[in-house]
């Protein structure tokens, strides 16, 4: 396979390369915003608090802001990396899959109908509906003869989708709650959350994030196929299932602090791919660095397309996403 | 005794199963007992009896004012926007040769959404008469980017439906867009455009809806009627219909914008309502079997009836809440699609 990058030199400087370009997304998306913080204001809030106007914003808006993205990002990715992997259909992601959209119905549900306010409860439901969907878009795509081909998963995944996201819009529209604040949530937005909706889902994303670098090398043999990996002593089976619970808390959390985003999962695993090649080993830790920096980049993009009005970051990433999707599709039946 | 009926005219001749009358003749009785049902149900019930005597000019004023002022507009449109949009599926299959597509799965109906969508936020101020053009436009338009992104070296089902979903997902996301960045949206215009995204007829009048969706439906069902005789020929497969004399390219082309605009006209009015152009032609080809003079019909009225159903559930069942009827045709039908695909696994 050519790749960009073929040495592990130039892979070590590029993972390098982006890690400090999500540093840099990062302190933009601090930076920007109705109103600008200097890069100085944002170390002081840090060393020396006073409590003031900027101080307050930093720690509670627009820090927690960028960490979401950052985790919502890098999780998306990764889990659509997996997911490409496993199922090896380029189109493969949680967000065609009704992962996303049956996350979604989940949340919507049980705070609409059954009080659930706390945030871990938003967590495990979260987790709960990505799994469900996961495991029945999975058996759908691979009922029949010819085992899982993208055409039957992704009408299985459209399916869900639009059935998940009917039911959640009908309990939305009747649920009565402020309905504004859950739409931004519903179409994918990293604004307006605060600090503890991140510590809340970050240590089973980051838990997922790290098993996910363990399993890199049994998924460099599962996707050799699934006779050679099994004829080098591997049990597919437990590989495959601990990358579909790590894709489950890595799309759940995503789900639980970003909302249901789009095309990440599509459009980076391809761009690694193209990158550096099909080892999972490297190929995994850039797609959390290169998902972290498109969900931020997109975040402080769309603070800017319509200001001073904020487009939600789900938005940005669909309308980017799209070009892409048509170039795979193109691709695929060659 | 023959078990076909056959109807000549100067240039066409038409002919029927037997079968296909007796159940196009059923399904006219089930959506005559469906408007009755539909019209007697509601917050203050009517009897059939009484229904029957309003309908006819002969009720008393009250149930008038309910029946006719109320609940028949919204029993009409239901009609008209279920029947298009099952017609409108039916003809898409055929074109497609794919019989798990509709229009909403390949995000025609997506296009009309944003059309609308940006009709009732920007044009407030035109008459809605105009509403339907902007969602036609707006079908048309998806469609073009559809069939323009799926296009190398022809066309084929596969790469339609993938970049169909694909632009479905960015079609809806730029719909939110044009919502939540409109330069004036009070939570009110956002929900009324949200509760149009997910379909909805609610407080549908015969001035405003029904005579704006009128002569669209008059115009293009008999149209697909009438032209839908092609797919017939055209399921035989390109080389076999070309060579039997029909020019097949023009004909899909003619077809596809019925389709589209039946779809666009119906999105219009009902908003987008998932499933229906996916369910109804296949419960009518399991009715009447495959040929395009009996599923055309035969859809129309499965698509009545199932909107009508998911109305009368979606304003009944959750007294005082009136949910949009889209999503219980998306609650019925999405199983219904799982088990399409159950059946169409091997294919």
């Amino acid at each position: 396979m050519n790749s960009l990058l073929s040495t592990s030199f130039s892979r070590l400087i590029g993972l390098i390369v982006s890690l400090i370009l999500l540093v840099v997304c990062m302190a933009c998306s601090i930076i920007f915003g109705t109103a600008d913080i200097s890069l100085h204001t944002i170390m002081e809030s840090y060393t020396a608090y006073n409590g003031s106007q900027e101080h307050l914003i930093i720690q509670t808006a627009r820090m927690p802001r960028a960490l979401i993205a950052a985790m919502a990002g890098a999780s998306l990715a990764v889990a659509g990396s997996l997911m490409q992997g496993i199922t090896r259909n380029p189109l493969a992601s949680p967000s065609l899959f009704g992962v996303n959209a049956g996350a979604a119905f989940f949340i919507v549900v049980s705070s609409a109908y059954f009080g659930a306010s706390s945030l871990g409860t938003f967590a495990t439901l979260a987790f709960a509906g990505a799994a469900c969907t996961a495991a029945i878009v999975y058996a759908l795509g691979s009922i029949g003869s010819d085992g899982l081909t993208p055409i039957k998963v992704t009408l299985a995944g459209a399916a869900m989708t639009a059935f998940f996201s009917s039911l959640s819009m009908g309990v939305l529209l009747t649920g009565g709650q402020t309905f504004d604040q859950v739409l931004y949530w519903f179409v994918g937005s990293v604004a307006g959350r605060d600090m503890s909706i991140f510590t809340t889902a970050a240590p089973y994303m980051g838990v997922a994030l790290l098993g996910a670098l363990v399993l890199s090398r049994h998924m460099n043999l599962l996707v050799l196929g699934e006779d050679v990996a099994t004829g080098l002593g591997q049990s597919t089976v437990y590989v495959k299932l601990a990358a579909a619970v790590i894709i489950v808390l890595l799309a759940g959390g995503s789900v639980s602090i970003a909302g249901p985003i789009a095309f990440v999962g599509i459009i980076i695993p391809h761009i690694t791919r193209f990158l550096i090649g099909n080892d999972y080993r490297w190929s995994l830790p850039y797609c959390a660095l290169l998902g972290g920096i498109l969900l931020l980049a997109a975040d402080i993009g769309s603070r800017f397309i319509a200001f001073p009005k904020e487009v939600p970051v789900g938005i940005m990433t669909a309308i980017l996403g799209v070009p892409f999707f048509v170039y795979i599709a193109r691709r695929g039946d060659r | 005794m023959s078990k076909l009926w056959t109807l000549r005219g100067p240039r066409h001749s038409f002919q029927f199963h037997r079968r296909t009358v007796s159940v196009i003749l059923l399904l006219i009785a089930a959506n005559l007992i469906g408007v009755i049902v539909c019209a007697a149900l509601g917050s203050t019930t009517v009897s059939p009896g009484a229904v029957l005597r309003t309908l006819l000019g002969m009720g008393d004023p009250a149930d008038n004012m309910i029946i006719m002022s109320l609940r028949m507009p919204r029993i009409v449109i239901a009609m008209m926007v279920g029947s298009m949009l099952a017609v409108s599926g039916a003809l898409l299959q055929g074109i497609v040769r794919n019989p798990l597509t509709s229009p909403d799965v390949i995000g025609i109906t997506g296009g009309a959404s944003l059309g609308t969508v940006i009709f009732i936020i920007f044009c407030s101020d035109i008459s809605i008469r105009f509403m339907p053009v902007s969602s036609i436009a707006g079908a048309f338009g998806a469609a073009f980017l559809i069939y323009l992104f799926a296009y190398r070296r022809g066309i084929t089902p596969l790469r339609l439906v993938l970049i169909g979903i694909g632009m479905a997902t960015a079609l809806t996301a730029i719909t939110y867009m044009a919502i939540l960045t409109a330069p004036f949206t009070p939570s009110a215009v956002a929900v009324k455009a949200f509760t149009f995204m997910t379909g909805s007829i609610y407080g549908s009048s015969w001035k405003r809806d029904v005579l704006t969706l009128l002569p669209w439906l008059i115009v293009l069902m008999p149209v697909a009627f009438f032209y839908a005789r092609h797919l017939n020929v055209q399921e035989l497969g390109d080389e076999v219909a070309t060579g039997v004399g029909s020019s097949v390219h023009t004909k899909r082309t003619i077809l596809l914008l019925i389709s589209v605009a039946l779809a666009g006209a119906a999105v219009a009015i009902g908003g987008a309502i998932n499933f229906i152009g996916l369910m109804a032609p296949h419960i009518a080809r399991k009715l009447v079997g495959p040929a395009y003079g009996g599923v055309i019909p035969v859809s129309a009225l499965i698509g009545s009836l199932v909107l009508l159903l998911s109305d009368l559930i979606a304003r009944t069942a959750f007294v005082p809440l009136d949910i949009p009827a889209g999503v219980f045709t998306a609650a019925v039908g999405a199983p219904f699609f799982i088990y399409l695909l159950y059946r169409h696994r091997n294919s």
